[in-house]
């Protein structure tokens, strides 16, 4: 539950709701039968913690993609439900976007524009927010996405998931500079690559079986957040950006966080750095952008339906340095 | 993986990753509507990379992303191109969410670690299987025909795959 779009009053995530330990294991996401065991649940949790009544909600918004198409139609199938019976307005939500807003949550006045870095472990894309809801794709991965690198190696290596933390972690007891990964397209335009670094730690582990792995590990963080940054950096000067934003999961790594407030710190920008429960996924930043988009578009038409392959709009090409 | 001992299979190697998309881009203009290929490969092995071919080859012109956490993306070009990595999903239930059979309906299907399914998959499918040669980039690529609609164009298949298999590689 949201107000006024920056204003949480509320935001539950299903694994807080006890139910989802009946689903140990299991991806939640995959399966739409937890979703829609746990929207009912889920959306009671946000109503009651918020101290609200049905009737003081003004619109419902909910997540139409991308995503897996099981899932993605319990949500909108349940918000467009609750807006029918609530009789107020139903919003569609592309969940990238909301991504983008997840920082206004907690700094509702961010000075824009502003590059924002969308890290995760099904994307990695560099955007940049001229406005609200006013924005450009600059870049976006062409094989794994950063979060992803970091779970595929944990799991080679056998640390365990998810690989996120582990590496953070680890990489604190290791040398950076031990191993130098390579930094797929670090001068190269605006998109980026980790399948290669992802396959050189491999083939490092594979002919160095010996090798330590906090070393491993942090030199491969180090090459990932180098590449990150170092574009993330260059969009925001060559942009004229008044701050570097990040979001998604992988935004939660302290390496990323640290060396993203460096650089702006040099650089004389803000560095907007969400806290980690903001980071990753949740129904605060829906809800956030659903009552921009609300203002902006009205509402969303009861026949939208969901949109798997959904994307944020087509990049603007800009010359490259 | 425990494919059936009697299907025929093409043994191919490549030494980078472009040759591993090239030869992909061959087995994909012999592709067609409603077909199933089972990508079989350990972390690194070019499981994607082959994707990215096979689906550059069929006209996809964006970019082919890993599917690990999004567990399935469709592409369209000449055919629709799904493809999917079911690594996360820990049974068979979850492969039923994935609702494979309805998407299977339309386009080419490329499953990644979809040995971990077979029992929730078609008995007609190409099986390929990537494993690491000696240098970084050398790979061998295992190609086998499992079921009537592949062994009906062998032929055709081993005459894509020339390039990258010697002769003396093409055993039953």
């Amino acid at each position: 539950m949201v107000e006024s779009g920056s204003v949480v009053r509320s935001s539950i995530v299903s694994s807080q709701v006890e139910l989802h330990a009946r689903y140990g294991g299991v991806v939640p996401e995959v399966a739409g039968r937890a979703h829609l065991d746990l929207i009912v649940p889920v959306v009671s949790a946000a109503v009651a913690e918020a101290g609200l009544e049905a009737e003081d909600i003004d619109a419902v918004a909910a997540t139409h993609g991308p995503g897996l198409v099981g899932a993605l139609l319990v949500g909108v199938s349940a918000a467009k439900s609750l807006a029918l019976v609530w009789d107020v307005p139903f919003v569609a939500v592309n969940h990238l976007e909301a991504h983008l807003y997840a920082a206004f949550l907690e700094e509702p006045d961010l000075k824009m524009p502003m590059v924002v870095l969308l890290v995760s472990g099904g994307h990695t894309i560099l955007v940049v927010m001229e406005d609200h809801l006013r924005y450009r794709v600059l870049g976006a991965t062409l094989d794994d996405a950063a979060g992803e690198a970091f779970d595929k190696v944990a799991r080679f290596m056998g640390l365990g998931y998810p690989g996120g933390p582990v590496i953070d972690r680890l990489s604190g007891e290791g040398d950076p500079d031990a191993v130098a990964f390579p930094r797929a397209m670090a001068n190269d335009g605006w998109n980026f690559s980790f399948s290669g670094v992802k396959t050189a730690v491999v083939n490092h582990v594979r002919k160095n079986p010996e090798v330590s792995a906090a070393d491993v590990a942090a030199s491969f963080q180090e090459a990932v957040v180098d590449v990150l940054v170092d574009k993330a950096r260059r969009a925001a000067r060559e942009l004229g950006a008044e701050a570097i934003c990040l979001a998604g999961g992988v935004a939660a790594n302290s390496r990323l966080r640290s060396r993203t407030a460096q650089v702006c710190e040099a650089d004389g920008i803000s560095a907007v750095i969400p806290s980690r429960a903001m980071c990753t996924d949740n129904a605060a930043m829906v809800a956030a952008v659903g009552w921009q988009r609300l203002g902006a578009d009205g509402p969303s038409p009861l026949t939208a339906g969901a949109d798997p392959s959904l994307q944020l709009p087509v990049a603007l090409q800009l010359p490259v340095v | 993986m425990t494919p059936p001992p009697d299907a025929p299979a093409v043994l191919c190697r490549t030494s980078t990753v472009d040759q591993t998309r090239l030869l992909a881009g061959a087995v994909a203009r012999l592709a067609e509507d409603g077909d199933l290929l089972v990508l079989v490969g350990d972390l690194g092995a070019g499981k994607t990379a082959f994707t990215q071919g096979f689906a550059a080859a069929l006209g996809v012109e964006v970019p082919v992303t890993s599917p690990t956490f999004t567990l399935a993306n469709r592409y369209r070009g000449r055919l629709v191109v799904n493809h999917l990595d079911v690594y996360r999903l820990s049974d068979r239930a979850e492969a039923r969410d994935l609702a494979i059979p309805e998407l299977l309906e339309q386009g080419v299907t490329l499953i990644e670690w979809g040995e971990r399914i077979l029992p929730a998959l078609p008995s007609d499918r190409l099986d390929v299987k990537i494993t690491f040669g000696d240098g970084d980039d050398d790979r061998l690529i295992e190609i086998r025909a499992v079921g009537d609609r592949w062994c009906g164009c062998l032929a055709e298949l081993r005459e894509a795959l020339g390039p990258w298999a010697g002769a003396q590689r093409v055993f039953r």
